[in-house]
């Protein structure tokens, strides 16, 4: 079969694109240099008129050739979603036919959000800017191409299997005669003829399942410390900071380089570290739970049962590998990984969480729960932690943009995660062998990698936006 | 002032101290040193070879005999050979008379031990890579800091323009992209058959003869993730002068925007970006790591990976002290450079 082309029939439309990107690249680059001289000012009657400047002809050209270039990407995949075949569809239609399930889900989403976006808070909010909604559909996107690419819904080949002839093979080859799967290779095969598609989708999972999950248990590990060492001071201060000033002074990839072996992974370290560094979300909750609710027992000991049944289980399972009921087990190759990331991270959250609480325990409000007879733990989750959100939400987003990247450094150096595994960081590291002969393996994953961290940036930006309106 | 920095250096030692009884901790553990014999003497050793290759070397004794070995504040290991009765041991060089030998032989006296991996003295090894490495840090400030204050300043002057958006927009894809996706990009693009061949893909000869065409491929690299984070903040920094009151006094009395960003903002809005820059450090010395082995250059960062990845215990111990001391003395730096940059600050 004749390999496929990248636009199929909608290959008419390519030379207005090009053009269209060109005309934006020249115009981007005028408006630029004409932004430097200043406008004129004319007096029509009894009015003041700026005048057409160079620089205003500039910006509409940008303006409508970025329009264009986008509605020409929209044809592209929408014309590629509708029109029948395979052949004319080309790589890029098959491509946004096989994502269709991604593309309902992010309409829905949208569609939801937007509609009941004033009862939506902080969420809602973002909503309002441009920025904000690009970074989210961007973030969103890969989640669910993660969570269906996980079902099986958007993979055209199995991502380990091989087949013979398909090394190393440029985007759309067809798959030679006699084998019954998917007839092409969208993105081409790599140095061991697996279907690089498919590898991107499955790795897009590897990341989304680690990432979020990382950074949120550093998100407690550093407010359960950060709290109580920016409230109470002195002696439990300066040991704190030490210790995370230590951990911040080792080089990251030295440390990942020590703690992510199997040698390492053999003496049980990494699982002693998870017991350590895991406790605190359980003790999180408890203190967060106990220091509203004490004063109405019944209520608080529903909760902490609750709280304690869960997290133990939970604890026992991740941690220990030791789960009662035998559901939940965590591979140890993904644990040392876990744990690394989750290290790495949470003195960075304490500083920034013992930066903020120090600036707010001087507020009058705190002053007067004190007064009012506030225990410390109230004041601190209740009182403090609530007025940093906003801070703190933003850095969330950077922070799992930072975790990605790092767990595609972890793939890159060929740690931890088992060699086959598709995620983005090792495929990265497979292909970059061959990178001036056979490019395409190592771009596809290199490219999602960066738009990932590029939506979570934009998403966090969109949000520092919108706090700050407050 | 004096009190300051002496505290800081005291604390500075404390860290470095603590940071490599981990690191020591961590590679002397047995697995770990279990690969180092197999890896050195015969893959197919028994369990008990394993152990006697290891303690006639004196790795199985306690960790901070060991440690102390190290430091140089204990004795060195000697071991006394059954088979033709040579003694061996830590202190003593090959063809040395052992009665001759010093007693103590650690970092304090000056040795730094032998690297297993490259047969050679760690001291030499880890001077060498760490002048390659200096080299490329010295191009890439050049490329990385100009940019990123220009950037930051152009965009930082009228907030909310279309230069402003389109300059935060590069930004914040370039701290988007980290070393190895941007190295891959780039190769694709200017160093392969694909592109157009205009770089090498290897920065390998840069280390005798670095040329434009084999070194501003890694330099670029390694300027660019740091370039967006950089800019951000100068351009936080300067959106902040602009609405300064003095500025607003400026323009009312007349001074032309040019002169207003050149004679008045600039200075006061280039601060903040000098201690951000000074941390920047240590996220280089990630960078240098990532790239030097996608490029093979032959660096620090190329040496600790081979370092680590074959537990070279020494040389291991080494980098790390390298790579803290860097870390450390940048902090102190940007300390006491802020002090110097803004006189409103006073440490006692």
């Amino acid at each position: 079969m004749e390999p496929l082309t990248w636009t199929g029939s909608l290959s008419v439309l390519n030379p207005i694109f090009l053009g269209l990107w060109a005309l934006l690249g020249v115009s981007v680059l005028a408006q630029i240099v004409t932004s430097f001289f200043g406008t004129e000012v004319d007096v029509v009657g009894d009015q003041l008129v700026v005048k057409k400047t160079p620089n205003a002809l500039a910006g509409m050209a940008v303006k409508y050739s970025f329009i264009g270039a986008v509605l020409i990407t929209l044809a592209y995949l929408v014309g590629g979603i509708l029109i029948p075949g395979l052949e004319a569809k080309g790589i890029i239609g098959i491509m946004a036919t096989r994502f269709l399930p991604v593309w309902i889900a992010l309409a829905v989403t949208f569609a939801l959000s937007i509609t009941f976006k004033r009862k939506l808070g902080l969420y809602g909010k973002l909503f309002d800017s441009v920025v904000g909604m690009i970074g989210f559909a961007i973030v969103m996107f890969w989640v669910f191409t993660a969570i269906f690419g996980a079902m099986d819904f958007i993979v055209t080949h199995d991502p380990l299997s091989q087949i013979s002839g398909l090394k190393n093979k440029v985007p759309g080859t067809a798959v030679p005669d006699g084998n019954d799967v998917y007839p092409y290779y969208l993105l081409g095969g790599d140095n061991l003829a697996r279907d690089v598609f498919s590898r991107m989708v499955k790795g897009s999972w590897e990341v989304i399942k680690i990432a979020p999950f990382a950074t949120l248990f550093a998100f407690m590990v550093g407010i359960t410390l950060g709290l109580p060492a920016a409230y109470y001071g002195g002696k439990l201060d300066t040991i704190l900071t030490f210790l995370a000033n230590l951990i911040l002074a080792f080089p990251v990839i030295l440390l990942f380089y020590l703690l992510v072996t199997p040698e390492i992974v053999a003496t049980g370290i990494p699982v002693y570290m998870a017991a350590v560094l895991f406790i605190f979300p359980i003790i999180f909750m408890v203190i967060l739970i106990n220091s509203r609710f004490y004063v109405q027992p019944a209520k608080r000991n529903i909760y902490l049962a609750f709280v304690l049944v869960i997290g133990l289980w939970l604890y026992a399972g991740i941690a220990w590998n030791a789960d009662p009921f035998g559901i939940i087990e965590f591979p140890p190759n993904l644990l040392v990984v876990f744990v690394s990331v989750v290290f790495v991270n949470s003195p960075t959250v304490f500083r920034i969480v013992r930066g903020i609480a120090l600036d707010i325990k001087t507020r009058d409000y705190v002053a007067a729960g004190q007064t009012r007879g506030e225990g410390p733990w109230y004041i601190m989750l209740w009182e403090i932690l609530p007025n940093a959100r906003g801070p703190l939400i933003v850095d969330f987003c950077l922070r799992i943009g930072y975790t990605t990247i790092l767990l595609g450094t972890l793939g890159f150096f060929g740690l931890g995660l088992s060699p086959e595994s598709p995620d983005w960081g090792s495929t990265i590291n497979d292909g970059r062998k061959l990178l001036s002969i056979f490019p395409h393996p190592a771009l596809a994953p290199a490219l999602s990698l960066m738009s990932l961290v590029l939506g979570l940036n934009l998403l966090a930006d969109g949000l520092r936006e919108e706090s700050l309106r407050d | 002032m004096g009190l300051f920095i002496l505290r800081r250096v005291g604390v500075m030692l404390l860290t470095a101290l603590c940071l490599t009884f981990i690191v020591f901790f961590l590679t002397n553990l047995y697995p770990n040193l279990e690969k180092l014999a197999k890896t050195q003497g015969n893959m197919r050793m028994t369990d008990e070879q394993v152990d006697s290759w290891l303690s006639e070397r004196g790795y199985l004794d306690p960790l901070p005999v060991k440690y102390g070995r190290w430091l140089g504040v204990v004795p060195g290991w000697t071991f006394e050979d059954p088979d033709d009765g040579k003694v061996r041991g830590r202190c003593i060089e090959p063809g040395m008379d052992p009665a001759e030998a010093p007693r103590y032989c650690g970092i304090l006296q000056g040795d730094w031990g032998f690297s297993t991996v490259f047969k050679d003295e760690v001291g030499t090894v880890t001077a060498n890579r760490l002048a390659l490495t200096g080299k490329l840090m010295f191009w890439v400030m050049v490329l990385m800091v100009p940019s990123a204050l220009l950037i930051g300043v152009l965009a930082g002057m009228r907030e909310g323009s279309k230069l402003d958006r389109s300059l935060s927009t590069f930004s914040i894809a370039s701290t988007a992209t980290p070393e190895y996706v941007s190295g891959v990009i780039f190769i694709t693009l200017l160093a392969s058959s694909s592109g157009v061949k205009w770089f090498k893909g290897t920065a390998t000869s840069a280390a005798d003869n670095a040329t434009f065409e084999n070194f501003f491929l890694p330099v670029l690299t390694i300027a660019l993730y740091g370039v967006g984070y950089i800019a951000r903040m100068t351009r936080a920094s300067m959106t902040e002068v602009m609405t300064a009151q003095y500025i607003r006094t400026a323009r009312l009395k007349g001074v032309s925007f040019r002169n207003i960003v050149l004679k008045h903002a600039l200075r006061n809005a280039l601060i903040a970006p000098f201690t951000v820059i000074m941390l920047q450090f240590p996220w280089l010395l990630n960078g240098v790591v990532i790239v030097e082995t996608l490029f093979n250059y032959k660096g620090f960062g190329w040496t600790l990976v081979q370092a680590a990845g074959n537990n070279d215990i020494e040389l291991l111990l080494a980098c790390s002290v390298a790579a803290v001391f860097v870390v450390l003395v940048t902090q102190l730096i940007s300390d006491i450079g802020y002090v110097f940059l803004n006189p409103r600050i006073r440490i006692a």
